[in-house]
């Protein structure tokens, strides 16, 4: 049995669903669990494809609550597992999330985000970023990396698998309906040849030995039965997710420095702004960007930092100011005028942010 | 001189005495699962799940492996931890109300697919942790929370037949039995062959056990013991419903 798909690097043109399938090979995923839902599909179709070839395991649930719980399984019988999902089924299961919040669990999550609300369109939006950053009961102890590119899906599901097991917080890939279906040109490979090791995974039950004979029972919780005990779990959770987060935080930037004004934005619409703000810069218009790549933990202190220098700052995004929230919660204090450009469940053009920012520069 | 009771070697004595209500079945199906894991010798190979509801009392009752999920959900993270690791024997337990109501999907499609896997499924005709409201298997006429005049099954429908639905939609090699508190030897027998079908890579293993509530119930020893003896077993009958082929030939 061949042991991985790819041997060294090799240049690619395909689907960022199929990218994210050859990049949980090439993480040494173990199993995937999941429910069909559009946009995700397709990572299912190329995981079931390539799995008896490299040793996987897939198995098809009956509904996303499923999908969750028996990738919370896998992950506490020691696997590296994963699941997909998007729109209503990203609804569904913020249940098994947060009880892997609650515990610890390191399940990895590939989101493709579709129009909502509720069934709405199954194309492309970035509505799922309160519910993916925050979704559930609970405090949003999750690492979410947004991407923007073919190359960034398959580095970042390499790195959620690593990011996941590290911490130990529930780890998200946020893609979208058009990174799902397009097809890019991207380079892929051995993550291990690179020297990127991949950090041991650890079974939490199910471990050798006769629990209260030659080990103690791994015996695990999310109940609680006073105030006190909650509340001193959830202070010790935060402390950890608050020390981790400076080197989990990941941003691009550009033009920053002496923008009059800076275009923040996420995913795939970064493209757009990335592409318009460069065309202003040569025309001599002091443009900037910020694009956060981690939406949970943001990298809070360089966005401080950009706000405080800014006068203005453009929020450009297929939602409703999602992720503006975020950030406005992130900036709280800072004196850069604030614009918006939403255009929920709807794509944006390098030419819809050019022409937002002429109007707002005058 | 104390009097020495007798607990199951995989229980856990320090977490001893348990934390369920005076007169709960509980106890009684516990110690059963203990005995059936003793006497099968796998304390070393079994990962325990427990629901939401009182059944996640038991989170630290066994010196075994063991997770506590959320209602109805104990079903999926036993299938996707034996998925993940075939070695390990998976224990699925838990209320009426998880099984048959906010969990009825995950029971249904992991008998479906046969995971080799044991449920294990207390039925005490109502949700007992939120205080006694109506369950799927609520007896015709039984007073709950929700039902304070009685369920009515114009309104309301029957009890949920839950063995004999997950026979109807297992194939040749699962294992389906209703025991009950009340006959403890049979119980622990109804188990082991659960278990043991587990480990004989069989099929998908379930067993009701009818239990007691009296706190809910709202009766007193008598009257408790009566209607798990007497009144539930005239609607839910007790015994095994099925079993696999290769047991029939082993008894001819």
């Amino acid at each position: 049995m061949p042991e991985k798909p790819i041997k060294g690097e090799k240049r690619y043109f395909m689907t960022g669903n199929e990218v994210v399938a050859y990049a949980a090979v090439m993480a040494n995923a173990e199993i995937m669990y999941g429910y069909p839902i559009t946009p995700q599909n397709e990572i299912m179709h190329y995981w079931t494809r390539m799995a008896p070839k490299y040793g996987k395991e897939f198995l098809q649930t009956e509904d996303e609550l499923s999908a969750g719980f028996t990738t919370v399984g896998g992950v506490l019988a020691g696997r590296r597992a994963f699941t997909a999902t998007a729109g209503p089924g990203n609804t569904l299961m913020q249940e098994p999330i947060s009880m892997a919040e609650a515990m610890r669990l390191p399940i990895v999550v590939v989101v493709q985000q579709r129009g909502g609300p509720s069934t709405a369109t199954v194309i492309y939006s970035q509505q799922e970023v309160t519910l993916t950053t925050i979704g559930g009961n609970g405090e949003g102890f999750r690492i979410v990396y947004s991407t923007a590119s073919h190359q960034e899906l398959f580095d970042y599901t390499i790195k959620a698998f690593n990011t996941a097991w590290k911490y130990r917080f529930p780890t998200f890939v946020l893609g979208d309906g058009y990174q799902a279906k397009m097809r890019e040109s991207l380079t892929m490979y051995d993550p291990e040849e690179r020297g990127q090791k991949m950090i041991p995974t650890e079974a939490y039950v199910g471990k050798p030995g006769v629990p209260g004979i030659d080990r103690p029972p791994g015996q695990y919780r999310n109940t609680y039965n006073v105030e006190e005990e909650i509340y001193e779990v959830v202070q010790q959770y935060t402390r950890e997710f608050n020390a981790i987060s400076p080197e989990v935080a990941e941003y691009e930037s550009f033009g920053t420095e002496d923008a009059d004004l800076v275009v923040v934005s996420h995913g795939v619409v970064f493209r757009a702004v990335k592409e318009a703000v460069k065309e202003l810069r040569e025309a001599g218009v002091k443009v900037g960007y910020f694009r956060p790549i981690t939406l949970r933990p943001l990298a809070e202190k360089e966005l401080k930092e950009m706000a405080g220098r800014a006068k203005a700052l453009l929020m450009a995004e297929s939602a409703n100011g999602q992720l503006a929230r975020l950030v406005k919660d992130a900036i709280y204090g800072a004196t850069a005028e604030i614009h918006t450009l939403y255009k929920p469940g709807m794509g944006i053009s390098a030419e819809d942010v050019a022409v937002r920012i002429r109007s707002i520069l005058g | 001189m104390s009097l020495q009771v007798a607990m199951p070697k995989s229980w856990r004595v320090d977490t001893k005495p348990h934390k369920f209500c005076p007169g709960c079945g509980h106890g009684l199906v516990l110690k059963a699962v203990g005995e059936a894991i003793d006497e099968l010798g796998i304390q070393g190979k079994v990962v325990y799940g427990c629901d939401i509801g009182c059944s996640l009392l038991s989170w630290d009752f066994f010196n075994v492996d063991t997770i506590q999920t959320h209602h109805g959900r104990t079903t999926p993270v036993i299938t996707g931890i034996k998925r993940a690791n075939p070695e390990v024997i998976g224990i699925a337990y838990m209320g009426d109300g998880g099984g048959y109501a906010i969990g009825s999907q995950h029971l249904v499609n992991a008998a479906a697919r046969n995971e080799r896997i044991t449920v294990i499924l207390v039925n005490n005709t109502q949700y007992g942790m939120t205080g006694g409201q109506m369950a799927p298997t609520t007896m015709p006429g039984q007073k709950t929370e929700t039902s304070p005049y009685g369920r009515d099954p114009e309104k309301t429908g029957y009890p949920t037949q839950g063995p004999e639905m997950v026979a109807a939609i297992t194939r040749e090699g699962a294992y389906v039995a209703r025991a009950t508190v009340a006959k403890p030897k049979q119980m622990k027998d109804f188990i082991k062959k659960a278990l043991e079908n587990q480990i004989n890579g069989g099929g998908f293993s379930f067993v009701e056990v009818l239990s007691t509530c009296p706190t809910n119930w709202r009766t007193n020893a008598e009257d408790t013991w009566n209607f798990v003896e007497k009144e539930m077993p005239k609607y839910f009958k007790v015994g095994e419903i099925k079993v696999p082929e290769s047991r029939h030939e082993e008894g001819k």
